[in-house]
């Protein structure tokens, strides 16, 4: 497992769950809620997502994030509850929010028997740019987005990772403040998805976009996301960076270490169970794992080391999106 | 009194603005501009498909066999027997058919054709675009949910128009050419009227076929549903007007003419709510300027009357109502697809 990476540049990490970042917010859901029937799909839902950032919306499949999303776009109804986009409210100012937010579904359509370059260029003229304008942005988006020597093909023969790549031209082809991906990794080989998510995180970076990205694939988030949100059910259990969550998670403040030797013998088990602040110690084959009220990395390598077991791996346990995302679903049940 | 009329206002207010949720917002300038993007494409669209071609093919056949059937009966000499129909011999080639040939007129063929036209060109104009996933990429561009689906339905009715002007003309450049026989401006205008009558029917079809594509994720099933109703109206309700008629059906020994005169009428307005009868009564109204009425006639009515056909201004006083019902009609499922679209959902593929 390899330890965990965050950008906590834009965002206070003030180590509380409560979903607040500093900075105007760009999106602001307030108890924003959706009934079908008596079955409730998003729940009382509070967010604010600030200017620049890059949101990690995660969930299970039928959380409710896509409807979320339909909602920030007007493309259906809150049943209850307000979003506002960029000071604009959706479900009454529809265009205004349209104008200034990229969506991009997540199993995204195009006409198939048109090339892409005809594609992006309808886009960019149903955004009220001239013709000559249009097929400009579209030829530096579709270099950008790797799809240049693509531009005369029709997207029929386009493979998975070209459509999601045509689709995210697609996006910023009308400039957008804020783009909204609906599980853009879906069904991209792994290179693919890497050179997507770089191409996401360095347009955040480069031009200030604001990104919600929903994703259930928690690597992918952990990557790029400043914050992540867990939606399960219809609500928000738990928004944040991800050391944040995981401090929060952790309350014991107690650390687990792993070691690793080439040969277990019972006296190093028991030198190591006499240290002082050591709780528990469990051994799983190779991997002995010591629970402790402080850090004792240190000690634990000295021992180890003194005794000539051959240390393989030591590695202190921080919680990861998956370890936070099992955790909050145990709680939940 | 001033704190009260404060509060009403304010109270009105809120009113009007939940009233404007939604799509009643004022436009923004500029809107109309991408209206027109997506109209042309559209446009673009259709004519490249091949069920576009298909159809055309079809209906320019039907085209020059019915001219072909026309002309043979004039040449067989049908016109004489008929008599009146001398002074408008140019409106014959629209509805004439040779008794020798099986091939029925340019009327007719409009009528049986025109529906199928207006089938094929909306049945999948919304359920296509939501199965593909470009409908939700569509509909978070800045563009109004109506202009979506008024685009629709004025691009193909623009396709409509082109094709049935041009195959009237057609028929009346080759009309022109084999019978040598020039029309008469008052002709010439109800061939035009017919023509007219013939978009606004076919866009009934049309219509009904976009609000299926609306209600129906499958385009099969909207295709299926509005050929039902098309058949439904073309065979089935004839038949089941004429059990009725039989059913119901007065003894033409008793002398009772109120009884017969209701009966009749009953009849005529169960017809009449058919699209198909209020389009064969107006276009046989159009093109036979001889008909002096479509219901019943007593002799007393006749009394007088002097044998001569219509001028246009009384033709189109005929059928007057049922032109309105035929663009009621259109407009009916115009105003529910719009009303269906407006609040659905819409999910990248669902």
């Amino acid at each position: 497992m390899k330890t965990i990476h965050t950008q906590t540049n834009s965002v206070s990490s003030n180590g509380m769950i409560s979903g607040t970042p500093s900075g105007m917010p760009v999106i602001e859901l307030t108890k924003l809620t959706k009934k079908y029937g008596e079955h409730i799909a998003v729940d009382r839902l509070d967010l604010n997502i600030a200017k620049g950032e890059i949101f990690g919306l995660l969930g299970p499949n039928g959380a409710g994030k896509t409807t979320t999303i339909l909602m920030m776009l007007g493309l259906t109804e809150p049943t209850d509850g307000q979003a506002k986009i960029c000071g604009h409210d959706p479900a009454r100012e529809a265009l205004q929010v349209k104008r200034k937010v990229g969506y991009l579904p997540d199993d995204v359509g195009f006409y198939e028997d048109r090339t892409a370059l005809d594609n992006l260029v309808y886009t960019a003229r149903l955004n009220g740019l001239p013709q000559s304008e249009s097929t400009e942005r579209a030829f530096s988006l579709l270099e950008r987005t790797g799809l240049a020597a693509s531009a005369g093909k029709k997207v029929g023969a386009f493979s998975r990772g070209m459509r999601q790549r045509l689709g995210l031209a697609d996006v910023l082809i009308k400039n957008p403040e804020v783009i909204i991906l609906d599980e853009p990794t879906l069904g991209i080989d792994p290179e693919g998805v890497r050179e997507l998510l770089e191409l996401i995180s360095s347009l955040s970076r480069d031009e200030g976009l604001t990104v919600l990205l929903s994703s259930h694939h928690l690597h992918q988030v952990q990557q790029i996301c400043d914050r992540v949100g867990l939606f399960v059910k219809g609500r928000l259990i738990a928004a944040g960076d991800i050391p944040s969550l995981s401090k929060a998670l952790n309350e014991d403040g107690l650390i687990q270490i792993e070691v690793g030797t080439a040969h277990w013998t019972d006296q190093l088990v028991h030198r190591l169970s006499e240290l002082e602040g050591v709780q528990t110690i469990s051994r799983n084959n190779e991997i002995l794992t010591v629970v402790c009220d402080r850090d004792l990395t240190p000690k634990i390598a000295e021992i180890v080391i003194g005794e000539e077991a051959e240390l393989t791996y030591l590695r202190r346990k921080e919680y990861g999106l998956d370890d936070i995302y099992h955790r909050y679903f145990e709680r939940e049940g | 009194m001033t704190i009260n009329w404060l509060q009403i206002k304010q109270k009105i207010e809120v009113l009007f603005n939940n009233v404007s949720t939604g799509p009643a917002q004022a436009r923004e300038p500029g809107s109309s501009s991408s209206f027109w993007v997506m109209v042309k494409k559209e446009i673009g669209d259709h004519i490249r498909s091949w069920r576009f071609g298909i159809l055309i093919g079809i209906i320019i056949l039907a085209c020059v066999g019915s001219i072909y059937s026309a002309v043979t009966a004039i040449r067989d000499g049908t016109l004489d027997k008929t008599g009146n129909g001398e002074s408008f011999l140019f409106l014959r080639m629209f509805t004439l058919t040779s008794s020798s040939l099986a091939v029925p007129s340019f009327a007719t063929f409009l009528s049986w054709l025109g529906p199928l036209l207006g089938i094929a060109l909306g049945f999948d104009a919304v359920n296509s675009e939501r199965n593909k996933g470009t409908l939700g990429r569509l509909l978070s561009q800045p563009i109004y949910r109506d202009d979506f689906i008024i685009a629709k339905f004025i691009s193909s009715l623009f396709l409509i128009f082109i094709v049935v002007f041009s195959l009237g003309f057609l028929v009346m450049g080759l009309s022109l050419l084999t019978i040598g026989y020039p029309p008469s401006p008052e002709e010439f205008c109800r061939i035009v009227l017919f023509l007219v009558i013939a978009v606004i029917y076919i866009g009934f079809w049309l219509n009904l076929s976009i609000l299926f594509s609306i209600r129906f994720r499958q385009a099969a099933t909207s295709a299926l549903s509005s050929i039902a109703v098309w058949l439904f109206f073309t065979i089935f309700y004839g038949m089941i007007i004429g059990m009725i008629n039989s059913a119901t059906a007065v003894s033409s020994t008793q002398p009772d003419p109120a009884a017969q005169l209701r009966q009749m009428n009953l009849i005529l307005t169960l017809n009449r709510l058919s699209p198909t009868e209020l389009f064969s009564e107006t276009i046989t109204t159009m093109l036979s300027p001889g008909i002096r009425t479509l219901g019943p006639l007593t002799m007393d009515q006749l009394v007088g009357a002097i044998a001569s056909p219509l001028p246009l201004g009384q033709s189109v006083i005929l059928v007057w109502p049922q032109l309105t019902g035929l663009i009621a009609a259109t407009i009916i499922c115009f105003g529910i697809s719009y009303a269906l679209f407006m609040r659905q959902e819409i999910r990248a593929r669902a």
